[in-house]
C-alpha cells in the first residue's frame, strides 16, 4: 500500500492510556492489523504498524525521539510524522492515534 | 490467532506461525552476480520481500562482491575484503535463500522448475537468469589437458578464485603472457608486472583497445603501456600453448615462441547461455529479452551480462543495473509499465595507470561529422570528439579526462555545446564560461553504478550533508565501482559553495549532544543532571531528544552517579529494558551468570529444569564460557530468573562480561598459577560494571592460552614465580588484535587493581561504542603506562575510587525487576502475529 494511497477508516478503542506506559510502547492487534501503540515521555501518542518491513523486527521494542522511531534490530529508523523511513528502508504505515476520557483510539 | 500473543504452541519451538500457509510467489535468480544480487536489493527495497519468497543460485560459494574491483585485488591494492557487496548473513537478514556453491543445470518451463547440481528442485513463479559471461578461451593447441581442463598456469580472469590463483602464482613465477590487449588484459598485464614479473602483452589487432579507440589513441597508450617496461606485440595470434604439467610458453602465428609460468587469457568473454539453450529459450549471441527482460517464456527474464536486447549485449556493469531496476519495477508491480531501452555506454576507467574515458563512436562516420583531435603523444593525451548535427556522438580521453563530466553530459543527455567546440576537450583561460560542474543539468547521472545524478547531490548538500562522505552515505554515489568520486566531490564542493566542513559530530560521544565526552561530563556534573531527559533539556540543540544517543548517555550517567542515577526506561535500548538479548526473531536469550565458567552439578539442574519448563527451544553453550538459554519470550522472563535463582550474566549489555579461564594449576600439568579463582574474583568484583562497549577478559595459567587471554579487552597470563601479565586492547572478533602488555604484577590482588584502573580509565576516556582495540591504539600504551602504573596525570587515586563507586553501586537487575517489574509494560509482548525469520530449532 502507499502511503498517500486513500482508505476508509474506522476508529477503534484498544484499551486504555493507561496500559501504554510514559516512553513504552504495545502491540495491540486492531481491525485486523497488528499495531504498535508508543507514548513519549512528552504525553504524545503515536501508532504504526507492527513489524518492521525489514525483516519483521517488533517495532514497539524500539527506540523513540519526537522524530523517529527506531527498531530494536538492525536500527532502521521511521518518522512519526510519515511512516517514511530515514535510512533507507522501506517505508511503515502509521495511524492517527488519540486519547478520549481515557481511552486508547487507533483509526484503522 | 492466539499462539503469538497469548499461548505458546505445542512443542519446543519458536515463535512463529507454522499453521499459516506462505502465500507468497516464488521467486527464483539464477546467478549471484552483480546484476542478480542487484536485481534482488532493488525487489527489497520495494517491498518485494512480503510479497515473494526469494532464493538465489550461485555456483561460486562467495556472497556477492564487486566484480570490477578484482583488478586492485589483482594488484593489491585492495584487500579481498574490502569487495564484499552482500555477505552471506545479508541474505540470511533479509529472509532470501541463497544456494551458494550451486549451479544450476536446467530449468524445466513447462513445470516450472529448476534443477541444480546437487538434485535440487525448485519451483518458481518467476525466473530471473542472471549468469553473466565466462572467459573465452580461444581454440590454442595445448591450452587444455587431455581432462578438458585449462592447463595449469594457465588462467582467465573472471572470478575472486581466478584472482586468487593468480595471486598466489605471482609468489612462484617470474614470466607471465597475458593475451588480450583489451581493458581486462590491460590490467592484468599491469597488475602482474607490478608484482614483479616480466609481461609480454599479445594482441591479435593492430591496436589495443580496438573497441573502444582509435588507431593513433590505441598508439599512444601502447607507448604509455611499454614505458611501465611491459612488452607489447601487436597483430599476431597466439596458436600454441607449450608445457605438458605446467604451461612454459606460448608459440605466436609467425613462429616466434614467448617462455612463461603464467599464462593469462583475457580474449574476450562470452555470454553463459547454455543453460538457456539446454532450456529451450531463444539464444542468439546472448538469451534474448523484450523491452521488459523477458525471453520468449512468459515467466522467465534474463538480466546483466547473459541478456540480449535490441541485438546489444552489454559488458559493463552500469546496463546490469538499469536492468534489475526495470525488471524489479515490473515484478513487484512498482511499475508495471517500466520499460528498458538500451543504454548508452560511456565508459571511464584507469587503464594500466592510464586515465581512459569512453563513449559513443571514435572516428567521424559521416562526412559532415565534425571531427576534433588533440593529440599530445610525448605527454601521452589524446582527446577527441565526434559531433554530429550539433550534438556530441563520440568522445575519447586518454591521459587526461579532467572534462569528463560535462561530456558525458552531454553524450547522454545532448546538453547544448559551446561554439566554440576546443571548449569541450580544454578549459580556456579567457574569462569566458567553462562548462563544468555548474553547467550540468541537474538530472544529469553522475554515479552510474548507483544510479545518482547531480540533482540527488545537491539535494543531500541542501539537505544538511556538509561533507563529501555524508554525501556518499547519504546517496550512495560512489560507492559502486568509485570511479565518479572525484566528480562527486566536485559537485559537493560546487553545491556547498566552499562551505564545507571536517564532520564535526565525528568527535562527540553521541550523536545528539554536541560535545565531546570530557566536556559532556564536566556539563552533567555542573549542571547536575541525573537522568537522559535532564541531559537532553539542559545540553542538546533546542532541548530536543534523540534516539540515537539514549544508550550512550544512560551508560554514561550510570558511571557518573552510580546509585544517584534516575533511570528511565526509554532512555535504555530493548536488551537493558529488559536485561535480556534480543534475537532475530523478536524472542530474547537468558545467560545466568558463571562466574569464571565454574559450575555446579546443582546450578546446571536448575538451568535444566528451567529450560524444560519454559520450554526454551536451543541451549547452547557460549563463547564466553556460560549456558545460553535462546528463544525465550520477553513475558517469560521474570518467572525464569526467578526460578533460576542465578544473576545476570550480563550477555546483552555494553558492560563488562565475563571471564574466561583455563584450569590453571589446580588441575593443569602446565599451570603456573591459580587462574580459574583469579577469574572467579576478578567477575565477582566487576560484575555488572557498564562501560562504552562489551568487555570481555580472560585468565590463563601459563602463556599456552587456553582461554585466549591474548585477544582480550583485559588479558591475564601466569608466567611463573607468583608473576601475572596484565594485557590490554586484544580482540578476536571482526578485528583481530594481540593485547599489549601493560604491566607484569606479582599478586593476584595487583592484577584486580590494575585491571580496575583500566577499566574505569577506558569507561571515561572512550568514545560510545569504542572497544578496547581501537581505544588503546588511539591513546598510545606509552600514555597509558604513564598514567595508570606512574601516575603522571595525578588521577589513580579518582580512578579507583570511581570503579569503586560503581561497584558499590551494583545490584542484580534480574531480582530487581523479576520481583517488581520497573514499569508496568516492561515485560508486556510485543512480538507481532506475522511470522519472524525462523531460528532453526535443534
Ligand atoms: C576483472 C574485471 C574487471 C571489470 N571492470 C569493469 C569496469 O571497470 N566497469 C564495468 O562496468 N564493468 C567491468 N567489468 C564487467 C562487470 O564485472 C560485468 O559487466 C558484470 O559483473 C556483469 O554482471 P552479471 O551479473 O551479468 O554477471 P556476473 O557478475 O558474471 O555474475 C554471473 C554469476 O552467475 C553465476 N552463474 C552462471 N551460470 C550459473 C548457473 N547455471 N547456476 C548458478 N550460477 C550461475 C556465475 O558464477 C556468476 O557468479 C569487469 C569484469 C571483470 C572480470
Ligand atoms: S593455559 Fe596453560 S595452565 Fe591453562 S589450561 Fe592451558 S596449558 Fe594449562
Ligand atoms: S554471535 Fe556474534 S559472531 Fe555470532 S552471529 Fe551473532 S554477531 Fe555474528
Ligand atoms: S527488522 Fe527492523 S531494522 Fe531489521
Amino acid at each position: 500500500m502507499s502511503l498517500t494511497e486513500e482508505r476508509s477508516t474506522t476508529a477503534h478503542v484498544v484499551g486504555s492510556v493507561a496500559e501504554v506506559p510514559p516512553g513504552e510502547g504495545r502491540t495491540f492487534v486492531v481491525g485486523g492489523e497488528q499495531v504498535a501503540v508508543f507514548r513519549l515521555r512528552d504525553g504524545s501518542l503515536h501508532a504504526t504498524q507492527a513489524a518492521c518491513p525489514h525483516a519483521g523486527g517488533p517495532l514497539a521494542d524500539g527506540q523513540t525521539d519526537v522524530d523517529v522511531l527506531v527498531c530494536p534490530l538492525h536500527q532502521y529508523a521511521y518518522r512519526w510524522a510519515d511512516g517514511a523511513s530515514t535510512s533507507g528502508a522501506a517505508p511503515i504505515r502509521v495511524y492517527p492515534v488519540r486519547e478520549e476520557d481515557g481511552a486508547l483510539v487507533v483509526e484503522v | 490467532m492466539t499462539a503469538i500473543l497469548g499461548g505458546r504452541l505445542t512443542g519446543a519451538t519458536t515463535l512463529h506461525l507454522e499453521d499459516e500457509p506462505d502465500t507468497r510467489g516464488r521467486l527464483v535468480v539464477v546467478g549471484n552476480g552483480m546484476a542478480g544480487a542487484r536485481f534482488v536489493e532493488e525487489v527489497l527495497e520495494r517491498g518485494g520481500g512480503e510479497q515473494f519468497r526469494i532464493t538465489v543460485f550461485g555456483d561460486e560459494p562467495h556472497g556477492n562482491y564487486n566484480r570490477i574491483m578484482l583488478s586492485p585485488v589483482l594488484a593489491g591494492e585492495s584487500h579481498e575484503d574490502d569487495i564484499v557487496l552482500n555477505s552471506h548473513d545479508w541474505y540470511a537478514d533479509n529472509g532470501v535463500d541463497l544456494r551458494a556453491g550451486v549451479r544450476v543445470e536446467r530449468i524445466d518451463t513447462a513445470a516450472k522448475q529448476v534443477h541444480a547440481a546437487d538434485g535440487s528442485v525448485t519451483g518458481y513463479d518467476h525466473l530471473v537468469l542472471a549468469t553473466g559471461s565466462y572467459s573465452f578461451i580461444p581454440p590454442m593447441t595445448g591450452v587444455r589437458t587431455d581432462g578438458g581442463e585449462l592447463l595449469p598456469g594457465v588462467y582467465g580472469f573472471r572470478t575472486i578464485d581466478e584472482t586468487r590463483a593468480m595471486l598466489a602464482a605471482t609468489g612462484r613465477c617470474t614470466r607471465a603472457v597475458v593475451m588480450g590487449g583489451g581493458l581486462l588484459g590491460l590490467e592484468a598485464a599491469r597488475a602482474l608486472q607490478g608484482h614483479g614479473l616480466q609481461v609480454d602483452l599479445v594482441h591479435a589487432m593492430p591496436w589495443l583497445m580496438n573497441a573502444q579507440l582509435d588507431a593513433e589513441a590505441g598508439a599512444i597508450l601502447r607507448k604509455s603501456v611499454e614505458s611501465l617496461g611491459i612488452t607489447v606485440h601487436l597483430d599476431v595470434l597466439a596458436t600454441e600453448v607449450l608445457g605438458t604439467d605446467h604451461v612454459e610458453g606460448v608459440v605466436l602465428k609467425d613462429g616466434r615462441r614467448l617462455d612463461c609460468d603464467l599464462l593469462v587469457v583475457a580474449a574476450g568473454v562470452r555470454p553463459h547461455s547454455d543453460l538457456a539453450v539446454r532450456s529451450g529459450l531463444e539464444v542468439q549471441r546472448g538469451i534474448v529479452v523484450d523491452d521488459q527482460l523477458r525471453t520468449d517464456d512468459p515467466d522467465v527474464y534474463a538480466i546483466g551480462e547473459c541478456a540480449q536486447h535490441r541485438g546489444e549485449l552489454y559488458g559493463l556493469v552500469a546496463p546490469a543495473w538499469e536492468h534489475a531496476k526495470v525488471l524489479a519495477d515490473v515484478l513487484t508491480g512498482t511499475d508495471p509499465a517500466a520499460e528498458y531501452h538500451g543504454s548508452r555506454t560511456a565508459t571511464k576507467l584507469k587503464v594500466a595507470g592510464v586515465d581512459v574515458a569512453v563513449m559513443g563512436v571514435s572516428t567521424p562516420e559521416r562526412d559532415d561529422d565534425e571531427f576534433l583531435v588533440i593529440s599530445e603523444p610525448k605527454r601521452g593525451v589524446h582527446l577527441s570528439v565526434v559531433i554530429r548535427d550539433d550534438k556530441l556522438v563520440g568522445a575519447t580521453l586518454l591521459g587526461d579526462t579532467r572534462k569528463v563530466a560535462f561530456l558525458t553530459q552531454a553524450f547522454d543527455r545532448g546538453a547544448p555545446l559551446p561554439e566554440e567546440r576546443i571548449r569541450l576537450l580544454v578549459d580556456l583561460s579567457d574569462g569566458a564560461a567553462e562548462v563544468g560542474v555548474a553547467e550540468m543539468p541537474a538530472d544529469s547521472q553522475v554515479c552510474n553504478c548507483n544510479g545518482v545524478s547531480k540533482g540527488d547531490i545537491c539535494g543531500a548538500v541542501s539537505g544538511g550533508c556538509s561533507n563529501v562522505g555524508e554525501v556518499m552515505d547519504r546517496t550512495r554515489a560512489g560507492k559502486g565501482c568509485g570511479s565518479c568520486k572525484s566528480l562527486v566531490k566536485q559537485i559537493v564542493e560546487w553545491a556547498a559553495d566552499g562551505d564545507l566542513t571536517e564532520d564535526p559530530a565525528a568527535s562527540w560521544y553521541v550523536p545528539g549532544i554536541p560535545m565531546p565526552k570530557p566536556e559532556l561530563m564536566r556539563a552533567i556534573r555542573e549542571h547536575d543532571l541525573r537522568s537522559v531527559s535532564a541531559v537532553f533539556s539542559t545540553l542538546a540543540p533546542d532541548g530536543r531528544d534523540d534516539a540515537k544517543s539514549k544508550m550512550g548517555l544512560t551508560s554514561l550517567l550510570k558511571m557518573i552517579w552510580g546509585h544517584d542515577f534516575v533511570p528511565e526506561k526509554d532512555g535504555e535500548f530493548i536488551n537493558d529494558r529488559v536485561h535480556a538479548n534480543i534475537q532475530r526473531d523478536g524472542t530474547f536469550s537468558v545467560v545466568p551468570q558463571m562466574k569464571g565458567g565454574v559450575t555446579t552439578p546443582a546450578q546446571l539442574r536448575k538451568i535444566a529444569d528451567v529450560a524444560e519448563r519454559y520450554e526454551v527451544p536451543m541451549v547452547k553453550v557460549t563463547g564466553g564460557q556460560r549456558i545460553d538459554l535462546l528463544g525465550v519470550r520477553k513475558e517469560d522472563l521474570p518467572a525464569m530468573w526467578a526460578d533460576l535463582g542465578m544473576p545476570s550474566g550480563y550477555a546483552y549489555g555494553k558492560s563488562f562480561r565475563t571471564v574466561k579461564t583455563c584450569v590453571g594449576s589446580d588441575f593443569c600439568r602446565f599451570g603456573l598459577g591459580d587462574s580459574t579463582q583469579l577469574g572467579i574474583d576478578l567477575e565477582t568484583r566487576f560484575q555488572g560494571i557498564e562501560s562504552p562497549a562489551k568487555m570481555k577478559l580472560a585468565v590463563v595459567g601459563c602463556p599456552r592460552n587456553c582461554a585466549e587471554a591474548y585477544v582480550k579487552d583485559v588479558g591475564v597470563v601466569a608466567v611463573g614465580n607468583g608473576k601475572w601479565e596484565v594485557y590490554v586492547g586484544g580482540a578476536a572478533g571482526a578485528t583481530i588484535r594481540k593485547g599489549d602488555l601493560l604491566a607484569t604484577v606479582d599478586s593476584p590482588e595487583a592484577v584486580i587493581t590494575l585491571a580496575g584502573r583500566f577499566m574505569q580509565y577506558y569507561r571515561e576516556n572512550a568514545n560510545w561504542l569504542e572497544r578496547t582495540y581501537d581505544f588503546v591504539p588511539r591513546i598510545g600504551l606509552e600514555t597509558i603506562k604513564a598514567v595508570l602504573l606512574e601516575d603522571s596525570e595525578g588521577i589513580v587515586a579518582d580512578l579507583d575510587a570511581g570503579m569503586q563507586r560503581s561497584i558499590d553501586a551494583y545490584t542484580d537487575p534480574w531480582g530487581q525487576d523479576a520481583a517488581e517489574p520497573a514499569t508496568p509494560g516492561q515485560f508486556r509482548p510485543s512480538l507481532p502475529l506475522v511470522a519472524l525469520p525462523k531460528v532453526p530449532v535443534r
